[in-house]
């Protein structure tokens, strides 16, 4: 199981394309296997810098250990299954 | 007749904010522009973190105006222990409410990317850190190190335009460090995006000393001090020494003050040197040239005045024998807290430090009087410009401060080369020259006074005898014994 934390800023385009991709990209190749938190920095602004965040959207894959974090509105599956080294479903890639 | 100076500022220039770093508000003719960013470029290790950092901590602890240091180099606790080198107190300030700070940690190896991103994290963090202390000031130091931390600098360059234009909007006078660059000023062109102020510190090797240089390159709106300024990083503070005077009023004083020597009073028309001016008194060796300067000095401190003795070649010690032997106890006074000795080994300090040594014992000590001697051992100490810069500083200070300073000067064959004797006109309100009578079988002294601003004064040669008794004068030769417009 992959825990996964996008941080956002409110309803930004940039932040809805980055949630529904990274829904998407669960969905496809990862299939009950994500459990995605969604952290408003808006409404949490103190978390930008509890959590080291600069880039919005960011993604940190929290656990399994070590901490893997990647930027951008995850438009990419590619890149993002890499960066955060999820490993697909097999024969779904 | 009272002669005033009165400089107008010329143009209406931009609101400015006080650094509070000394001798950085005179050379930026007040500041840096308020509500607008500056870039501060230097490489590594010139300083540009303390001197950001000194501007932040000013601000609140002198100014009024709390800070925000988002630093994304350094640690809070690196931060604070390289200020505290300096003596600047970066917890306390953080622990009253003054100071806000936040390490932003890039490691691009645990960032990966997928399509558009933008820095709100940081302007979000920023936001939360200026209001909590009500910020006016801002520091964002190293802010080039987003380049190594993100992978596109287009996105980059839009975000740093918006980040200036937003801190303009928030009203807070920021300050972003950035590494200077081989080719061009720094390595993104930062300083592209912020068109208000740019400064750029440099660290050299001159003659085996380390000299650190701060030079205003631009600054929209403001007159300012073009040229390279030497700064000096100590335990108390980064001091600019603004070596080139932007034009301060001056009072011109007409009051005098006795030479300690009264036959060389009756030699000027004022009957002693105007306070506030300068006085050289050039001599080849034993010509008596520290005895007329400690005369001097004895004088002030009869006066009830302070004096602040600075002696470039001898010890302290050798001083205050030397002068006993022609009668004169500097001791004495030394011990009624009337004459301060400073000894600054010529060549053992650079300029910078001589200069920031005097400034700082002429700040704490409030002289009346200050002597110089020699100032000639100074021209060891570096390029031949530079000490004439420090000279000029160090005699335009002592003006504004209503300071009069005498300075000796050995002059090696007995006359001066025409550039130092041109450094010394330009520097000297009075000039003196002294030097052993050719013809005496007694080795006999003589003394002319070359120069004298602003009133008559004796010509020709005079005769000069130094004893335990005192300075005595004597005319000699076709000139004038009484002072007479030249």
């Amino acid at each position: 199981m992959y825990r996964l934390r996008l941080y956002v800023a409110g309803q930004s385009p940039r932040s809805l394309a980055a949630l529904e991709n990274l829904r998407r990209l669960c969905d496809t190749h990862l299939p009950g296997r994500c459990r995605i938190e969604v952290v408003d920095l808006l409404e949490h602004p103190d978390r930008a810098r509890r959590d080291q965040i600069i880039a919005i959207p960011t993604l940190v894959r929290q656990s399994p250990p070590p901490l893997r974090r990647l930027v951008g509105d995850l438009s990419d599956f590619e890149r993002v299954l890499a960066g955060l080294e999820l490993q697909p479903v097999r024969g779904e890639r | 007749m009272i002669a005033r100076t009165q400089i107008r500022s010329r143009t209406r220039s931009l609101p400015k904010s006080l650094t509070g770093v000394r001798g950085l508000d005179e050379v930026t003719a007040g500041g840096l522009p308020k509500g607008r960013t500056t870039l501060l470029v230097g490489g590594a290790g010139s300083g540009k973190t303390l001197l950001a950092t000194e501007f932040l901590a000013r601000g609140a602890a002198e100014l009024g105006e709390p800070g925000v240091l988002l630093s994304f180099d350094e640690s809070f606790a690196e931060l604070a222990a390289n200020a505290a080198s300096i003596g600047l107190d970066l917890r306390a300030l953080r622990a009253r409410g003054l100071l806000a700070t936040d390490f932003a940690e890039i490691e691009r190896s645990e960032a990966g990317e997928s399509g558009s991103y933008d820095l709100g994290g940081l302007f979000i963090r920023l936001d939360q850190a200026i209001n909590a202390v009500g910020a006016k000031r801002v520091v964002i130091d190293g802010v080039d190190t987003l380049f190594a931390g993100f992978a596109s600098p287009a996105t980059l360059r839009t975000e740093l335009r918006r980040l200036f234009r937003w801190l303009k909007a928030k009203g807070v006078t920021s300050v972003v460090t950035a590494e200077r660059a081989t080719n061009g000023l720094t390595r993104h062109g930062i300083e592209e995006y912020v068109s208000d102020c740019v400064i750029v510190l440099d660290h050299r090797v001159v003659s085996q000393t380390a000299t650190r240089r701060l030079r205003v390159v631009k600054y929209r709106g403001s007159r300012h001090g073009t040229n390279e300024y030497p700064f000096l990083i100590s335990d108390d503070g980064i001091s600019v020494l603004p070596i080139t005077s932007l034009g301060l009023p001056r009072h011109a004083s007409t009051q005098h003050i006795s030479t300690g020597v009264p036959g060389l009073d009756a030699l000027l028309e004022a009957g002693g040197f105007y306070r506030g001016s300068s006085i050289v008194v050039t001599g080849t060796a034993g010509t008596g040239k520290s005895t007329i300067a400690a005369r001097f000095a004895d004088a002030a401190c009869r006066r009830g005045e302070r004096c602040l003795y600075v002696g470039f070649e001898e010890a302290e010690s050798e001083i205050i024998r030397n002068l006993h032997s022609v009668g004169l106890r500097l001791d004495a006074w030394k011990a009624r807290r009337k004459l301060r000795i400073l000894t600054a080994p010529a060549t053992s300090w650079g300029i910078e430090r001589h200069l920031a040594e005097i400034d700082r014992q002429v700040q704490e000590f409030e002289p009346q009087v200050v002597v110089l001697d020699p100032i000639s051992s100074l021209v060891s100490v570096g390029d031949p410009a530079d000490v004439r810069a420090l000279l000029a500083r160090l005699v335009d200070v002592m003006k504004h401060r209503q300071t009069t300073v005498l300075c000796t000067d050995l002059a090696p064959g007995g006359t001066r080369d025409d550039a130092t004797g041109l450094l010394l006109s330009s520097l000297a309100d009075v000039w003196i020259v002294l030097r052993n009578t050719p013809f005496s079988h007694d080795r006999g002294r003589e003394l002319c006074i070359l120069k004298a601003r602003g009133m008559a004064h004796a010509t020709g040669v005079h005769e000069l005898r130094l004893g335990r008794r005192g300075v005595e004068i004597r005319k000699r030769g076709n000139g004038s014994a009484r002072p007479a417009r030249a």
